[in-house]
């Protein structure tokens, strides 16, 4: 699966996915400015992407976890997910994702 | 200011901080160490207190808090001395060849050795994503409330959800001329009695609470007149206040280590894989912070540099001394320092 990646500056990145890693580690390891301080533990909120496009609703809903800590991400939206939190999947061949402000 | 002669002064008391004081307490080098945070623990209790750990050896199952305080026992017998909620800020080399490292309360440790255990740096507050937000800081944005006398008679809106927003929420209600609280949802991650106490002060007409983001900044030199808030249903409008402060938690940033003049490599310090030394003699650094071919981020690769950092500590510090290697097993010498013997 790939996984259509967009910047702070704006650019795309088309990275290929793994199924069953998290889109966090995939992002990460790609060289995108993912902090993810905690390491994906659903701990630090310093991997927040907006998933864009259709793509949020194919997602399984958030649980209270990430909910709560995305209290304590910046700049949240509607489509705010915590990028350790949505693993890859065939399903989600394409998933277009926005990397949010730092 | 304070002026403390030691053998080694540690920067960052998480768990490789922490176990470096026992592996230089075994050479009876003593150690001081500087952290930002208020407890030790460093990322482990800051970030995850209650996230299982599986890969510590021997432990099968330990929580971040649980490491900490395994640690802390561990190295009791050698007693360290913390200096907490201080940032490192200054490192500078004396004429006698030792270092002089200081922090933002004006502490300063003098040491012939420096142990850097910093993770990902000094953890600060988030600022939120707004254009010129800078330019208030200090003066009528402010990240943490030192005394609570400031602010009052202030037109204040404080953003955020978790347990800091609703805690100066409640707490600056009763002195300030108006308060409103920004959230982006109607939840929080807070403890429940402190979230009903907002909703009383609210219902009361005490505070606003608002569900919204906060989208721009309008004042003039640093002094804030109003925000702009929105949200879907309102879309955005001004809302008037002198003072925000926004509680978005904490994040890491490599902060004043920056400076000190080491050689870094995207932020990491590079060492050699013998000593864990810099480019610089005499300052070390270990865990999270340093890099080295192979390098894995675990706990558990810290604690090995720590033992072999501890090692040549012991030659700079005391460089008339030889170094005897023993076990904690069988040598008596190590159990009565541990205090079991």
């Amino acid at each position: 699966m790939k996984i259509i990646a967009t910047d702070r500056n704006g650019a795309e990145h088309i990275v290929e996915g793994r199924d069953g890693w998290s889109v966090m580690e995939i992002l990460r390891d790609a060289g995108l400015p993912i902090a993810a301080e905690c390491g994906g533990a659903c701990a630090c909120a310093t991997c927040h992407v907006y998933v864009t496009g259709d793509w949020l609703e194919k997602l399984p809903p958030k649980s209270d976890a990430e909910t709560d800590m995305l209290d304590m991400a910046l700049a949240v939206e509607p489509n705010s997910r915590l990028s350790c939190q949505i693993t890859c999947t065939p399903e989600l061949d394409g998933i277009t994702v926005t990397v949010a402000p730092e | 200011m304070s002026r403390i002669e030691t053998d080694v002064a540690i920067i960052g008391a998480g768990p490789i901080g922490l176990f470096a004081v026992f592996e230089l307490g075994l050479l009876d080098l003593k150690a001081h160490l500087v952290d930002i945070l208020d407890r030790p623990g460093g990322q482990c209790t800051e970030l995850y207190p209650e996230k299982p750990i599986y890969d510590i050896p021997g432990l099968p199952i330990v929580t971040g808090q649980e490491l900490a305080d395994r640690l802390m026992e561990q190295i009791k017998p050698f007693n360290p001395t913390f200096h907490l909620n201080q940032m490192a800020s200054g490192l500078e080399k004396l004429a006698d060849g030792r270092w002089k490292l200081a922090t933002d309360a004006e502490t300063e440790i003098v040491a012939p050795v420096v142990v850097i255990a910093a993770g990902g740096g000094s953890f600060v507050p988030k600022r939120p994503p707004i254009a010129g937000i800078d330019a208030y800081e200090g003066k009528s944005v402010f990240y943490a409330v030192r005394k609570m006398e400031a602010f009052r008679g202030k037109n204040i809106l404080i953003a955020g959800g978790g347990d800091s927003a609703l805690d100066w929420t409640i707490n600056l209600a009763p002195i300030a001329n108006t308060l409103t609280l920004v959230h982006h949802r109607d939840g929080f991650r807070a403890a429940q009695h402190s979230v009903n106490q907002m909703r009383e002060l609210a219902a009361h007409g005490k505070i606003n609470f608002e569900i919204a983001s906060v989208k721009a900044l309008h004042g003039d030199n640093g002094q804030l007149r109003a925000v702009t808030l929105s949200n879907a249903e309102k879309k955005e409008w001004e809302h008037a206040c002198d003072t925000f402060i926004p509680f978005f938690g904490l994040t890491m940033k490599l902060g004043p280590i920056a400076e000190f003049g080491l050689n870094l490599t995207e932020n990491l310090i590079a060492v050699d894989t013998a000593k864990f030394q810099s480019t610089t003699p005499g300052i070390f650094a270990i865990g999270d912070i340093n890099t080295y071919p192979g390098k894995l981020k675990l706990i558990l690769s810290g604690f090995h540099e720590a033992a072999l950092m501890a090692q040549e500590a012991f030659h700079i510090a005391r460089p008339n001394e030889k170094l005897r290697f023993q076990y904690t097993t069988s040598s008596s010498n190590l159990q009565k320092k541990l205090g079991v013997a």
